[in-house]
């Protein structure tokens, strides 16, 4: 049995590729395409095995590889040799623009790994917040010229800000609600006994609170819940009409 | 005020400061020139050094701060709960240093280099003020370009964007001359 296993994640195709390259111990400057090509898809097929996300990105390189690796086996690049001079002068090795890609993300990815060097050595460093200091001089309180009159009036002044703080304060009250989902279902299925048919508007009255309103409308949605009742409405904001099942 | 009571005040200085503090304003608050305050500094660095003292100070392009000696980590982690500082991921770091090494650069660019998305890790980066948005490219879509954030030196110790580590490999030119 074969069994392959994905053991490192990759941060996309160009990672992947650069790890299989190296694993072979081949030259980046010349893959042997058809190998590589291979254990790429291999690899895909693997993390497709095990549910690995395979995102696009690597679908894409799979498909540019396999370009690759047909471009690589027409004859005209093969051979060198060609009877028509001008087709050698546009022969452009097919690997190269993957190899260009390769040599520059691996560039920085080499750099990645030493700052992360610098960055670990980083975490061990501690450094103090700038602290809140108040300097403080010349805290020469005017002391001068105060009699006790003045510090009565003051403190009346504080006690009058006091009283009219309270007095602002409103307290209010948190209704209870007049009646009860409960209530409000029992009202509609009581009615619904008469009629096989009511409309929303008929539930309640002018003297009806909002509250009331409101836990009809919860009750109408209970009974739609329980099926008990289906609901129509003509066109938006037109009166709702409640059907029994 | 001779030489070694200047380095005691600005000792002071770094220490009260706390954070990174300039060499301008460390000038100012001594009243001498600037390129005598930062020779002085550069003797402290020094002496700190030669002596094993336990705080070093560190220079972030033109400001200075004391920080702690990073050897001394394990000692200082006795006294604290330790709440795990979160390293970058490694798409993140890939992304920085694509954006350090190249900047100003666009989010495509830095795509194209990568061959994958870079969406999550430049948020992460923006947020940890590590790469910021330095304007727009003035071309059909106008992309926003990026460049290293304030956070950036101190993040890596660095004393300057040439601090960073010199660039291994052939150069995309050379391929074509092989």
């Amino acid at each position: 049995m074969d069994y392959k296993v994905v053991i490192e994640t990759f941060e996309g195709p160009l990672d992947l590729l650069l790890h299989l390259i190296e694993k072979a111990k081949v030259d980046i400057y010349d893959i042997p395409i058809k190998e590589i090509t291979n254990q790429y898809i291999e690899y895909i097929k693997n993390m497709q095995e095990l549910d690995l996300e395979v995102t696009s990105e690597f679908l894409i390189m799979a498909s540019t590889l396999l370009e690759i690796k047909s471009k690589m086996l027409l004859p005209s690049y093969k051979d060198g040799k060609n009877e028509c001079q001008q087709l050698e002068m546009e022969e452009v090795d097919p690997r190269l623009e993957l190899v260009e890609r390769l040599v520059e993300y691996k560039k920085y990815k080499m750099a990645a790994d030493k700052l992360r060097d610098k960055e670990i050595i980083q975490k061990k460093v501690f450094t103090k917040l700038k602290e809140e200091i108040v300097i403080e001089e010349n805290c020469e309180l005017p002391l001068e010229g105060l009699d006790l009159d003045k510090l009565v009036k003051s403190l009346n002044n504080v006690i009058k800000k006091i009283n009219n703080k309270y007095k602002a304060v409103d307290i209010d009250e948190i209704q209870r609600d007049e009646i009860t989902l409960e209530e409000g279902i029992d009202r509609i299925v009581r009615k619904l006994d008469n009629h096989s048919k009511i409309n929303f508007s008929k539930l309640f009255d002018e003297n009806s609170t909002r509250s009331e309103i409101v836990v009809s409308f919860l009750s109408v949605l209970e009974l739609i819940k329980m099926k008990y009742v289906t609901v129509s409405q003509e066109i938006n904001f037109a009166d709702i009409i409640i059907i029994k099942k | 005020m001779d030489n070694r009571e200047i380095k005691s005040i600005i000792e002071s200085l770094l220490f009260v400061w706390g954070e990174p503090l300039s060499l301008k304003d460390i000038s100012n608050v001594l009243e001498m020139e600037e390129e005598k305050v930062k020779n002085i500094i550069d003797e402290m660095i020094d002496e700190f050094n030669y002596n094993r003292r336990g705080l070093k100070i560190n220079q972030i392009s033109d400001s200075y701060q004391l920080t702690t000696r990073p050897e001394h980590y394990d000692w200082i982690k006795k006294l604290y709960i330790p709440n795990t500082k979160k390293t970058l991921s490694n798409a993140a770091l890939e992304t920085l240093s694509i954006v350090a090494y190249r900047q100003p650069i666009t989010k495509s660019e830095i795509e194209s280099i990568r061959g994958v998305r870079c969406d999550k890790p430049i948020e992460s980066l923006i947020e940890r003020n590590l790469i910021e948005e330095q304007g727009r490219l003035e071309r059909t879509g106008r992309p926003i370009i990026y460049g290293t954030g304030e956070e950036f030196l101190k993040y890596f110790g660095l004393s300057s964007l040439d601090e960073l580590p010199k660039l291994d490999g052939l150069g995309a030119m050379d391929i074509e001359e092989k």
